[in-house]
């Protein structure tokens, strides 16, 4: 027998409405009998890309979302070209304007927004169009091949993207603006004039500080006149004066409505039947216009539609873009200093780069940036997550990439990239397959960009890039990260939400530990199991049984696997400092096993590479042999403590670098970190030893030890922050265990100290590790004591026999 | 069919994998945490990765390369991903895991 289905009826076939069924669908696919009634003939397409097709960059068959066929495939009635007239909420029933009723158990409105029309005289004349669907961007395309003059009223976003694409289309465009200058909502009065000296050298005109008093004209459009008596001629009135909710339908329906229709965090509004999302919506007193708010609703919604009920919508702060080809401006937050602000500000009138940022309290409260916008999205994650910048205050106008960014040609500007450029350098993904692959795939998101172009999976470097791309694209409505970040695919919960859960409920293994945050997956995936097993294992040192299956094959089998499958072998060399005998073996051993490559590695170590795994536990019973343990490359741990020659042989040696480099590795060595994590001893400020691009590093000076942290090279170079000076070698043994030890149970999975620490805040890491000495000591103590534990050599144990499955085939068949 | 045995379900350990050489190549067998056994060429059809030693979660395989992630049923990689590892028939029987190479 077949079960009679729930019944969703859908007033709105756009991106909010369409989105929210895509989740429900993807989480309860059998549950609703769904009806979508759309006011426009066309099935749900991307409004964002309406400023391309209107400037002929692109076609209308381009910007469809769900094609007619995604209805069909999914038994989703659809109803286009049709007004919903009235809501019966008695009788759960909607009605048509021609008459169609259909009865709901669930109501989804999503009815968007309409364009302020300005009520002024002459607004009824052909000639005079709204800028909000395709059929209006027809009509303008149309009167421009047979007019010549357009004038837009607006000169916000959307009203600056009507006029450049009307330019494009050949006409004469003015743009009249009621404030000084245009995107005032977006940008200062800098910003704003930058802005408009480059669109007036495109041609555009532009009337500020005018206030339209009509549109003049007999039977078509002829021309407008200011408040001021001035009149300009027009053959074609575009009002781009802004949008408001639709909410007229709700309204007569007697659903509470404020300036949109008021939900809850659940999405849904006074009437627990019905559930609104997208621009119509206000949720805790805001209105949203752009995209990224909107998915994140549809994501709710769709949560309790489906019965799921968990999520909760929390508001969304955003960041905007202007979609005009060849202008870079990115503008977040509130970003006009009040009285208890302070501004930063950096203006190169020769480059044409303009920057501000405005500060309370030492966090950002507000980004404005022209010509150079590739820090937006780093400005943007700050602001969301309310990072103390007090330590970065200096540099923090230049940049995230002043200090080296390797990768990518140090490019700043995205939009005067050629599409020829290329932008991924591990991937080798040019701009122009971003830019394709945003368009054709329908990409939202910075993970849809990296699973389907590659570009930002490998090292990250170009994320800020790929994220500008993302934005130049889709304008200023691209998706950013969620402000709450899950994991991964297979869960809701934050990284912060599951070590919290690890010891308040007492979990103590992973099975455990997904049962009772309600894992999505059986067994959780490739990413969220290694964090799992770290965060268990930190949480529970000695007791929790390690899970090698959660393991990378590197951690797995303790060594690192290279390109054609073989491995490396890099012993432990305790500060970096040999003998002739050491050597020896490590030249017989090589030998034995006629090891391909031996290499010096950057780390004062020496790399055997190109072993096969069958010799792994062999060759490691002769390093054990020898009075080698594992060097731990290949971990996410404790790698080397580098040091120089120091007061034993170097003349300007002030301290025992050396030998301290020894005491910490003898300390620190065989720990798990959640990334990997290095450390240096310099004899003098010369700093040879690089101890201020390391994790945790020590620079002796006569009076005694300066410790610096956070620091690392590689893809972005960062100079480590000073933390404090010492006097003694027994403080710097108990600093770096308590750093150590706070990293441990503070950061996020595979987040190095150094966005640890950005994120955080190095005034949270002094209090913690400088001020708090009574916390240092017991984070110290609890160092020590994890150490118990973990100063195995896994070399020894597997020589001895330990995994041999992992070193041995199962069999061999002819 | 030809049913060769290749071992214990045992000596397989859950969410993990062990390798058959064979004359053709490595074939990498699979237990997921199920207890369902799956065997695949040891080639990730990217790079030529060893599938075997990847984290097994579910019916899928993460590649320790790249990162692609294959289906163990079928061998096909995940979307947007595309490619395929060649996969074998196995079966268990009373704890004997049991291989059919195709040829």
């Amino acid at each position: 027998m077949n079960k009679v289905k729930t019944k969703l009826v859908v007033i709105g076939n756009g991106m909010a409405g369409i989105r929210t069924l895509e989740e429900l669908l993807k989480m309860s696919p059998d549950e609703y009998d769904i009806t979508v009634f759309g006011a426009e003939l066309q099935p749900n397409y991307n409004r964002i890309l309406l400023s391309p097709v209107l400037s002929g960059e692109m076609e209308f068959k381009d910007t469809v979302l769900n094609d007619w066929s995604w209805y069909k495939d999914h038994n989703i009635k659809l109803h286009t070209g049709k007004w919903v007239s009235k809501i019966d909420r008695q009788h759960c029933v909607i009605e048509t304007e021609d008459g169609l009723t259909v009865p709901y158990d669930r109501l989804l409105i999503a009815t968007g927004s309409n364009p302020i029309i300005l009520p002024i005289p002459g607004v009824n004349l052909p000639g005079v169009i709204a800028y909000r669907s395709i059929a209006d961007v027809e009509q303008m395309q149309a009167a421009a091949k047979v007019s010549k003059r357009a004038v837009v009223i607006g000169g916000g976003l959307l009203g600056l993207e009507a006029a450049n694409g009307l330019a494009l289309q050949g006409m004469d465009v003015s743009v009249v603006h009621l404030c000084d200058w245009p995107m005032e909502r977006q940008l200062d009065k800098v910003g704003g004039g930058l802005l408009k000296d480059a669109l007036e050298k495109r041609g555009l005109k532009f009337y500020l500080s005018r206030q339209t008093e009509s549109i003049l004209g007999m039977d078509k459009v002829r021309g407008l006149r200011f408040k001021d008596g001035e009149e300009i001629e027009a053959d074609l009135v575009v009002m781009a004066a802004g949008i408001r909710p639709n909410i007229a339908l709700a309204k007569s329906a007697g659903i509470h409505c404020e300036r949109g229709i008021v939900v809850n965090d659940t999405m849904q509004t006074y009437d627990p039947k019905i559930y609104s999302v997208g621009e119509c919506v206000q949720h805790r007193g805001q209105t949203y216009g752009l995209v990224a708010p909107l998915f994140e609703q549809a994501k709710v919604a769709a949560n309790h539609l489906a019965e799921y009920g968990r999520m909760r919508y929390e508001g969304s702060s955003v960041s905007t873009k202007l979609k005009v080809t060849g202008i870079d401006l990115f503008s977040a937050g509130d970003f006009n200093a009040g009285p208890e602000d302070e501004e930063l500000l950096l203006q190169d009138s020769a480059r044409g780069v303009y920057k501000k940022l405005v500060l309370r309290d030492n966090k950002l409260r507000g980004a404005v940036m022209y010509g150079d916008t590739i820090d937006g999205p780093w400005y943007f994650q700050m602001l969301r997550d309310g990072t103390d910048v007090s330590e970065m205050r200096e540099h923090i106008l230049f940049g995230q990439v002043h200090l080296g960014d390797a990768g990518h040609g140090g490019a700043a500007s995205v939009a005067n990239m050629a599409d020829t450029a290329e932008v991924c350098g591990c991937n080798g993904v040019c701009k122009g397959t971003i830019v394709n692959a945003i368009i054709e795939k329908k990409l939202f998101t910075l993970e849809e960009v990296r699973a389907h172009t590659k570009a930002s999976s490998s090292c990250g470097s170009c994320t800020g890039l790929v994220e500008s791309i993302l934005a130049n694209t889709l304008g200023g409505d691209y998706s950013t990260k969620p402000s709450k970040k899950a994991l991964c695919g297979c869960t809701e919960s934050t990284h912060e939400e599951v070590r919290a859960a690890i010891t308040k409920q007492n979990l103590k293994s992973l099975p455990q530990l997904m049962q009772a945050l309600h894992w999505k997956t059986p067994d959780g995936c490739h990413s969220c199991r290694p964090a799992l097993n770290f965060y268990l294992l930190s949480a529970w040192p000695g007791e929790y049984q390690d899970d090698s299956r959660s393991r990378f094959i590197n951690e797995r089998v303790h060594a690192n696997i290279q390109k054609d499958g073989t491995y490396s072998v890099i012993p432990r060399i305790w500060g970096g400092v040999t003998s002739p005998a050491e050597l020896r073996s490590i030249a017989d051993i090589a030998d034995k096993y006629q090891v391909p490559t031996v290499k010096i590695t950057g780390g004062q170590r020496i790399d055997l590479l190109g072993v096969t795994k069958e010799n792994l536990p062999k060759m490691w019973g002769d390093m054990v042999a020898a009075g080698f343990v594992s060097g731990h490359a290949y971990g996410k741990s404790l790698r080397t403590v580098k040091t120089c020659v120091g007061s034993e042989w170097c003349r300007f040696g002030t301290q025992d670098s050396t030998g301290l480099g020894i005491r910490v590795e003898k300390m620190t060595w065989g720990s798990w970190t959640p990334h990997k994590f290095k450390i240096a001893v310099s004899g003098c400020p010369r700093n040879c030893a690089e101890a201020t691009i390391k994790d945790f590093g020590v620079v002796c000076v006569d009076s005694g030890f300066e410790i610096h942290v956070g620091g690392n090279g590689g893809i972005k170079v960062r100079v480590t922050d000073f933390l404090c000076k010492v006097a003694t070698e027994a403080e710097v043994m108990e600093y770096c265990g308590a750093f150590m030890q706070l990293y441990r149970e503070e950061a996020h999975y595979l987040d190095r100290t150094a966005p640890w620490i950005e994120r955080v805040g190095l005034a949270y890491v002094k209090q913690r590790i400088v001020e708090d000495a009574a916390g240092r000591v017991e984070l110290y103590a609890r160092f020590l004591e994890s150490q118990r534990y973990s100063q195995d050599d896994p070399w020894k144990e597997r020589a001895e026999g330990k995994d041999a499955h992992e070193y041995t085939p199962l069999a061999t068949i002819e | 069919m030809n049913w060769i045995q290749v071992g214990k379900l045992d000596d397989i350990p859950r969410q993990g994998s062990r390798i058959v050489h064979t004359a053709s190549g490595e074939i990498a067998l699979f237990r997921s945490v199920d207890d369902e056994v799956f065997a695949l060429d040891n080639r990730c059809p990217h790079k030529g990765g060893p599938l075997a030693q990847g984290i097994v979660h579910g019916k899928r395989v993460t590649c320790p390369l790249h990162s692609w992630v294959i289906e163990l049923e079928t061998g096909s990689a995940v979307a947007p991903d595309v490619g395929c590892a060649p996969r074998h028939d196995t079966k268990v029987e009373s704890g004997i895991v049991f291989l059919n190479v195709k040829a």
